[in-house]
């Protein structure tokens, strides 16, 4: 059988992270080439057939909502064996973009529902604010402790063409993946435990006690053990795999609405069976709008009637904190390079994907005329719903989103088409180039913590930039490698 | 610990009993298929009757042949009470609290449930069943003696007891209503002489002819089989073995005053009633009357320890 060449590896014209324009491998990568040229194309299939079966066997899954099938399906999770390497000096660099930013974002969140001096200095305009779908007029005036909103943010990284890391776009609400990134690590090592012979990557599993230090940090009352809870909407959410995971990793409870009730005394208690048990902490994996049917949607099942009042009583901590999704606004992150320097007076360590923001009639107009060379996304949608790679549309999709662009210019920003990096990734026994992302975390309270690496999702379709899960993603294990000095 | 998860947990005991219980059944049914005489078969309408599942089989089916009722109480999505839709259940509840149990056990409740969906039609043929069933009950062994070895002993622990521990003297409560009436056609037949081998099979179905033979020290009687299954202290999977275990576990909870008084109840009716002398129509109606006391246990319990209903 034949062994993988990296000789014939058809790069392609985008960046990949292990194999040169040359063919040959990337510094950081030369063991894991070697490793994987010296396997022959059976034993490196039989080794997916093996990760396939340890995630299914495992549980590892995500839930979609399927048309056919009316009703929520619990897929396994699509994993590639080969990892994704990133040198330890590149990483510190985007560690230390990654902290600024989110500090950055934090400040700007606390001054929206505060003084709002960025808007006085004319930095931000005031209708951004004013027409977001994620401000919340409900938090204003309230100061979380340490100031920090978005306790748990996970931005989204892409590299272009020249190698430059981008941040794509910031997830300041219920960002997700964690857990897959944590499992990633343990299935490559039952899978693959000799590539752990010739690398060391850094590991990744201090997660879960730093989220535990981060949320402990936020509790009202000064108790060595403060009542610290994972609350899900339950077993139908997409990332419900991921509650439960990280509940039992923290060894808390995981809690659904139901389980929870606020009392006279602004409260919040679980329904125990030894009784009413007060809670101090809730890790909300809820959106805003579901969190408290008495201040947001009424005939919401999700949730628990009350909980804002006990939020602002200052009786209950909520992670991420009802509001932070303000600055999850696509427009808004058009702002950021402007948000960090007059927040922090620095230069921003990690660029911004150049953007239009189509509510400018001049950005609108050139975005218009050329949608094919453009990425056009709505403001607040996640999960890469109702976005149009134009690259990879159809002249009739164009025309429609065209339509829907001119009704609600605000709605949208548009982006220059990146050529995102790829990774090689076993096909039918073959190594082909796919795009890749990659999801860090940064946790803020009383410190600021990055993930080491983050999550890779990889496109696994031919040319798809889309790496979602909900539409045919599937992820990689993300190693940080430090390299010796020679 | 949370009412929902103690809810959860519970159910995850009792399904998994459920499945072990029915592929004993199974199991034993098909041992005594081969031992009676040639041209005489075992009924297999009771298996159907026992589950309380006899209109939905009705419904599907136009007669009771060994393949179909097998295929119902095995492999059948229809029915709730089949293996296969047992481990499934038992499977989603643990998917609710997968946070609580200790990750091994997990992994292995949802490989039992998946291996038991793809070996399927392996279960199905002759020459496979006995080893489908087998490895049914043996990796919900395991996984009982898993979850004693690695799970905290705490209040979660023993709502996983009570379920198990509630389905199985309801399982064995059904067992032995099915295998006492109507399994043989005995009546004018000829074949009294096979009427201790209906005996084995009820003892069989519940793995207990070796612990019957070594406590009772006595031929195979029915008498002795039915006090055996009823009142002995020390058979696993004797009704009142069961109750003392639901007692111990009972009194492990704060709030328990209610469950227990109804507990009492019918352990002093177990212990007080001649089972060993009655006839058929009178041990049904005896057995009837236990299944509502354990379904009352179980009422009492969803009562302290359940969430609310909405």
């Amino acid at each position: 059988m034949k062994n993988i060449d990296w000789k014939t590896y058809e790069a392609g014209k985008v960046w990949d992270e292990l194999i040169d324009t040359e063919n040959r491998p990337r510094p950081h990568g030369e063991q894991l080439a070697k490793l994987l040229a010296g396997m022959d194309a059976d034993e490196l299939a039989s080794r997916q057939t093996a990760a396939d079966l340890a995630i299914k066997e495992m549980g590892i899954t995500f839930t979609v909502y399927s048309d056919e099938t009316q009703g929520a399906i619990d897929r396994t999770w699509p994993f590639d064996i080969v990892p994704r390497i990133i040198a330890k000096n590149e990483w510190d660099t985007i560690e230390k973009g990654l902290k600024q930013r989110v500090l950055a974002l934090n400040r700007f969140i606390d001054d929206l529902y505060h003084d709002q001096e960025i808007i006085k200095a004319g930095i931000v305009p005031q209708e951004i604010i004013a027409s977001s779908s994620n401000f919340r007029p409900q938090c204003v005036g309230i100061s979380p402790r340490f100031g920090i909103w978005a306790h748990i943010c996970g931005s989204d990284l892409v590299r272009d063409r020249d190698g430059t890391v981008y941040v794509l776009e910031d997830n300041l609400r219920v960002p997700s993946g964690v857990s897959y990134m944590l499992e990633n690590r343990l299935v490559t090592k039952r899978v693959f435990p000799e590539l752990f012979e010739d690398y060391a990557p850094l590991p990744v599993d201090d997660y879960p006690s730093q989220l535990y230090d981060t949320l402990a940090a936020l509790s009202p009352r000064d108790i060595e053990y403060p009542e610290m809870v994972v609350l899900t909407p339950g077993i139908y959410n997409s990332a419900y795999f991921e509650h439960s995971y990280l509940a039992q990793q923290m060894g808390c409870e995981l809690v659904e609405g139901r389980d929870l009730y606020v009392d006279n005394d602004d409260c919040v208690y679980m329904r125990t069976v030894g009784g009413p048990a007060r809670v101090d902490v809730i890790y909300r994996r809820v959106d805003d709008l579901f969190l408290d049917p008495e201040a947001f949607h009424p005939d919401s099942l999700l949730g628990v009637p009350g909980l804002l009042r006990a939020w602002k009583a200052g009786k209950v901590a909520l992670a991420n904190a009802p509001g932070a999704g303000v600055a999850d606004d696509k427009v808004v992150y058009s702002y950021v390079p402007d948000i960090i320097e007059f927040y922090l007076g620095e230069k921003p360590v990690l660029p911004n994907v150049p953007t239009w923001r189509c509510m400018e009639p001049e950005a609108l107009a050139d975005t218009l005329a050329n949608l094919e060379n453009r990425v056009v996304k709505p403001a607040n949608e996640s999960g890469g719903y109702g976005m149009l790679v134009g690259s990879a549309s159809t002249k009739k999709e164009r025309e429609e989103f065209a339509k829907r662009l001119k009704q609600d210019p605000r709605n949208y920003i548009a982006q220059p088409v990146l050529g995102l990096s790829t990774v090689p990734t076993i096909v039918e026994k073959r190594m082909e180039p796919r795009h890749v992302d990659l999801r860090p975390f940064i946790l803020s309270a009383d410190q600021q913590q990055v993930t080491m690496g983050g999550l890779t999702r990889v496109a696994l379709r031919q040319g798809s930039l889309v790496v979602n899960s909900s539409q045919g993603g599937g992820s990689k294990d993300t190693w940080i490698v430090p390299i010796d000095k020679e | 610990m949370l009412s929902r998860v103690a809810e959860n947990i519970y159910w995850v005991g009792r399904y998994l009993e459920r499945a072990e219980n029915t592929a004993r059944l199974l199991a034993a049914n098909a041992t005594l298929h081969l031992d009676l005489p040639r041209g005489i078969t075992p009924a297999w309408e009771p298996l159907i009757a026992m589950a309380g599942t006899q209109d939905l089989f009705e419904a599907q089916h136009s007669d009771y042949s060994e393949p179909e009722v097998i295929r119902f109480m095995l492999g059948s999505e229809q029915n709730p009470s089949s293996i296969l839709s047992s481990l499934r259940a038992a499977r989603e509840n643990a998917r609710t609290i997968r946070d609580y149990m200790p990750r091994e056990a997990w992994e292995l409740i949802n490989k039992h449930h998946l291996d038991a969906g793809e070996r399927v039609e392996e279960g199905l043929s002759k020459r496979g069943r006995h080893e489908y069933l087998k490895r049914i009950i043996l990796t919900t062994q395991t996984l009982n003696g898993m979850l004693a070895g690695t799970m905290n002993h705490d209040q979660g622990y023993h709502f996983l007891l009570l379920g198990r521990n509630i389905e199985r003297a309801d399982m064995t409560t059904r067992i032995i209503d099915v295998r006492t009436d109507g399994l043989l056609p005995l009546e004018n037949s000829g074949l009294q002489a096979f009427e201790t081998l209906q005996w084995v099979s009820l003892l069989r179905s519940l793995s207990a002819y070796q612990m019957y033979r070594r406590s009772m020290q006595a031929r195979v009687r029915r008498g002795d089989v039915l006090l055996f299954l009823f009142q002995s202290a020390d058979f696993p999977r004797s009704i009142r073995h069961n109750l003392c275990n639901i007692e111990r576990s009972l009194k492990t909870l704060p709030n328990h005053e209610s469950a227990i008084r109804i507990l009492y109840q019918v352990k002093s009716r177990i212990l007080s009633t001649p089972v060993e002398k009655m006839q058929c129509t009178p041990l049904h109606h005896f057995i009837d009357q236990v299944q509502i006391a354990l379904d009352r246990v179980h009422d009492e319990i969803s009562n302290a320890w359940f969430l609310p209903p909405h």
